[in-house]
């Protein structure tokens, strides 16, 4: 096989204040025509930034300072803009991480699908909407004749995924990068996008590299794998030897994280009170359903994972309980006496009971205001502390949270990594000293060690103040680690409910038995042997849709 | 539908205000038109004559029923010939519907020719700018542009007069067009004025253009046009416009509205018959029906300008055109 890109000694560096900051500290690459490249790290390790270098481009604030790009024999470093615009689009793809946010939400896809054939003097107008119809075909997209006549909010996010995938395809490209495509989606949906993936990279013979955080994925789609950690190569081996035999030690500790797990819990007695029951509750926005009579219930110091894709209503059921959204018919209990349905009417002692965590603690904590005065406004609040008594207080919540309290009282949101974020968010919530506390997708934002992290904290929290979670995902890896019981919802219905124990053991319904198959393993043969097992119509949404 | 409807509740209650702020108003008309040394005999006499003595309640119903039939009523002026000199010329009498109408279709035609000029100059640079942002070209434009609009109106006018009139005489320095001219003579005579509002609107235009493009660009769909290895020309007309209408939309039209409403003082120095010369003629007379004709006129342009532009908006929209 010939060489097609090489990339020796990288250096990348961005703006930070008046100053550059180095971002890729001289990282080399090599990539065969035909062969995929797993790139993979956590946030911050410059994996994308890598990947759109290796297109010659860089974003605003940031450049190259060293090395050289080779690609086919042109360095992309020192060609000229318009050079590189004769190769954009045509001989190098993107695929990009939300393919909601990248397609134009003002043209139709077919329009966006033809563009770089059309301007690049492929083909013209006509053959590339053929072609595009082609494309959509052999991804499976559903009604290929008539899909990208549609405009991009018209489309679902797997849809979207694979319709990019066709754009990227749109002139047969010798390379595509693919930036995260699948991480926004569900599992039953990324199944389906991997699969539609992996067939056209096949089907033609394109070079790859593909960016993501999560190994299971790199697995199933990689020839080989390169890990990265704060803009360093950390090693590069062939994908069987990667998994199998990783040389250093943050390669280890990556692979370790999905071992974690939580000891099981005794059983409830069937006379306790549960903190919170869930009773027949019908819920709608407008005139759209959302719930359908859903009942649960929540014990005390035990962790409730409600589980499902989105647009199940697990969100919903989280509005409901906290009184956002008062719902149609059905009541819920907190310890056996009825809440007011709208937290407008519910008492301090009642709103302080129920707690919320948020998925993105960027946008869930105010920007303008400094930790201590972001978790002393509930203290404040709740308890009516103030003075010596309420910075005690911060103080103690701080290092529960296990941040030392002198070095970050008076800081400010933005000058925190996300973890640390998202342990403010909660010690907000454990301000109001609640008995149970919503934790909606609290680490789907993060990375999978400092996801480990704040699982772990959690679960001491739990131990030591009796809380009780309800902990809204579709991730079942964080499942398995921290969950007691679980429900799993579809469509608005509780479809399945019990211990953790019976959900991990079939028989299942057989929804989830789809979501558990859909979550992608270590092994690399794992998409094959699944596609032989199942066929192609048998993933995804085409399965889902069956049931 | 909704919006048609509230647009209707706001020029009723905009009436209210401008018959109220009307009649705040010091002096009235009979003091006006009979001068310091009236005895106090006469002028009652006139006020009971125009029927100004009723409560402003009755005068504000029987104006607004008189508008709503269509009827802006008699200019003052007229209504007071009419009495002096008997029922015989009362054929005679202008309405103000029949005053104000071709000072209304001047002002429009100003209106629309500095429109034809201002929005596709502003729009254009706009994007231009924005391509060849932080550029020399960009920070010439966006000087030039700032001054005009900093500088009050009749200096740019005096300024054009000079250098268009006077030392380069291609327009004519007045505009006295007058009902029955040819298009081309009119047109001729209207450009210095409209030179002059085009100067005074087109910052705001061009700059929203600008600001709506530039906010679009970090946008991931921009960065995949970009990747597509498309010309930054291409991304910009493309890719950014589109999405960036509603707030250009929204400036437009408030700019347009603009044109009608605020030219007083272009009219006055080009001595252009347009609305704005006898707004201000009518205020200083008292002339009260006319004043209140010109207010509603001016509330029901912005009404209806900002109407059209909120459904431009909607319609720029492909979520809201197509729904799902």
């Amino acid at each position: 096989m010939s060489q097609l890109l090489r990339i020796r000694d990288l250096k990348i560096e961005g703006r930070s204040d008046e100053t550059w900051v180095p971002i890729i500290n001289g990282v080399d690459l090599d990539l065969d025509r035909g062969q995929v490249l797993g790139l993979i790290g956590e946030s911050g390790a410059g994996k994308s930034t890598i990947g759109l270098a290796a297109m010659g481009f860089v974003r605003d604030g940031i450049r190259i300072s060293n090395g050289t790009v080779e690609f086919d024999g042109t360095d992309l470093v020192k060609a000229s803009a318009s050079q590189k615009r004769a190769l954009l689009g045509k001989r190098i793809a993107y695929v990009a991480q939300s393919a909601a946010a990248s397609f134009n939400p003002a043209h139709k896809l077919i329009d966006q699908h033809i563009e770089a054939p059309t301007q690049h003097n492929v083909q013209n107008r006509k053959d590339s909407i053929e072609d595009g119809i082609d494309l959509y075909r052999r991804l499976r997209l559903p009604d290929p004749d008539q899909i990208g006549f549609r405009y991009p909010h018209q489309v679902s996010g797997g849809q979207l995924q694979r319709a990019m995938t066709a754009m990227a395809m749109s002139c047969r490209p010798d390379l595509i990068i693919f930036d995260e495509p699948t991480t926004a989606l569900d599992v039953t949906t990324q199944i389906e996008v991997l699969a539609a993936i992996r067939k056209i990279v096949d089907d033609f013979g394109t070079a790859a590299i593909y960016i993501t955080h999560d190994l299971a994925v790199v697995a199933q789609m990689a020839d080989k794998i390169k890990v990265l950690l704060k803009g360093n190569e950390v090693e590069e081996a062939e994908t069987h030897q990667m998994l199998s035999h990783p040389k250093e030690e943050y390669t280890k500790s990556l692979w370790a994280v999905r071992g974690f797990e939580r000891p099981a819990k005794p059983a409830v007695q069937t006379s306790a009170t549960p903190v919170i029951r869930v009773d027949h509750v019908t819920a709608a926005y407008g005139d759209v359903k959302v719930l359908h009579d859903v009942s649960f219930d929540m014990h005390e110091g035990r962790t409730v994972a409600v589980v499902g894709e989105s647009g199940s209503g697990k969100s919903t059921a989280a509005r409901c309980i906290t009184g956002l959204l008062p719902p149609l018919s059905g009541q819920i209990l907190l310890d056996g006496a009825r809440l007011a349905p709208s937290y407008k009417t519910r008492d301090k002692m009642q709103l302080r009971q129920v707690q919320m965590i948020y998925q993105m603690a960027d946008t869930a904590l105010n920007p303008r205001k400094t930790i201590g005065e972001i978790i002393g406004r509930p203290v404040q609040f709740y308890m009516g502390l103030s003075g010596t008594e309420l910075r005690r207080r911060i103080e103690d919540l701080l290092a529960e949270i296990e941040l030392e309290p002198s070095q970050f009282i008076d800081r400010l949101p933005s000058e925190l990594s996300g973890g640390q974020k998202q342990r403010i968010g909660i010690a907000r919530a454990l301000a109001a000293e609640p008995k149970f506390i919503i934790c909606d997708e609290v680490t789907s934002a993060l990375d999978q060690l400092v996801a480990e992290g704040i699982l772990k904290l959690l679960a001491k929290l739990q131990d030591e103040l009796k809380l009780t979670y309800m902990f809204i995902t579709h991730d079942l890896a964080t499942v398995k680690a921290i969950a007691d019981e679980v429900v799993v919802m579809k469509d608005g219905e509780v479809v399945e409910h019990g211990p953790k124990a019976d959900m991990f053991t079939p028989p299942h319904h057989p929804y989830t038995d789809l979501l558990l198959s859909s979550v992608p393993e270590m092994d690399p043969d794992w998409l094959t042997n699944l596609l032989a097992e199942r066929g192609v119509d048998n993933i995804g949404d085409a399965a889902v849709d069956k049931m | 539908m909704q919006r048609l409807l509230l647009g209707l509740v706001t020029l009723v209650v905009v009436s209210i205000i401008i018959f109220t702020a009307v009649n705040l108003l010091p002096g009235d008309f009979a003091q006006a038109i009979l001068g310091q040394g009236a005895t106090e005999e006469a002028i009652a006499g006139i006020r009971e004559q125009l029927g100004l003595n009723q409560s402003p309640v009755t005068r504000y119903f029987q104006w607004l029923s008189g508008v709503l039939q269509g009827d802006l009523g008699v200019p003052l002026s007229q209504a007071m010939m009419q009495s002096f000199s008997g029922a015989s010329t009362g054929g005679n009498v202008i309405t103000v519907a029949e005053q104000i109408g071709p000072r209304l279709s001047n002002t429009l035609f100003l209106a629309g020719v500095s429109a034809a000029i201002a929005v596709p100059l502003s729009i254009t640079l706009g994007v231009l700018t924005a391509l060849y942002r932080n550029t020399a070209f960009d920070k010439a434009m966006n000087i030039s542009t700032l001054s005009a609009i900093s500088s009050p109106e009749f200096f740019l006018a005096y300024i054009l007069i000079l250098f268009l009139a006077v030392l380069n005489p291609i327009f004519p320095s007045l505009s006295n067009i007058f009902p029955g001219m040819e298009f081309s003579e009119r047109l001729n005579k209207t450009m210095l004025p409209a030179l002059t509002l085009t100067l005074a609107v087109t910052a705001q235009m061009m700059r929203m253009t600008r600001a709506a493009l530039i906010n679009l660009l970090a946008a991931p769909y921009i960065e995949m046009a970009r990747l597509k290895g498309l010309s930054p020309m291409r991304v910009i007309v493309k890719h950014a416009l589109p999405n960036a209408m509603a707030p250009i939309i929204t400036v437009v039209a408030l700019n347009l509205a603009y044109l009608v409403t605020g030219v007083v003082v272009v009219e006055v120095v080009f001595v252009y018959p347009g609305i704005g010369q006898l707004f201000v003629d009518s205020v200083k007379t008292r002339d009260i029906p006319v004043v209140q004709a010109c207010c509603l006129i001016f509330a029901a342009v912005y009404i209806l300008l900002n109407l059209t532009a909120d459904i431009l908006s909607i319609l720029s929209n492909p979520r809201l055109r197509h729904p799902k």
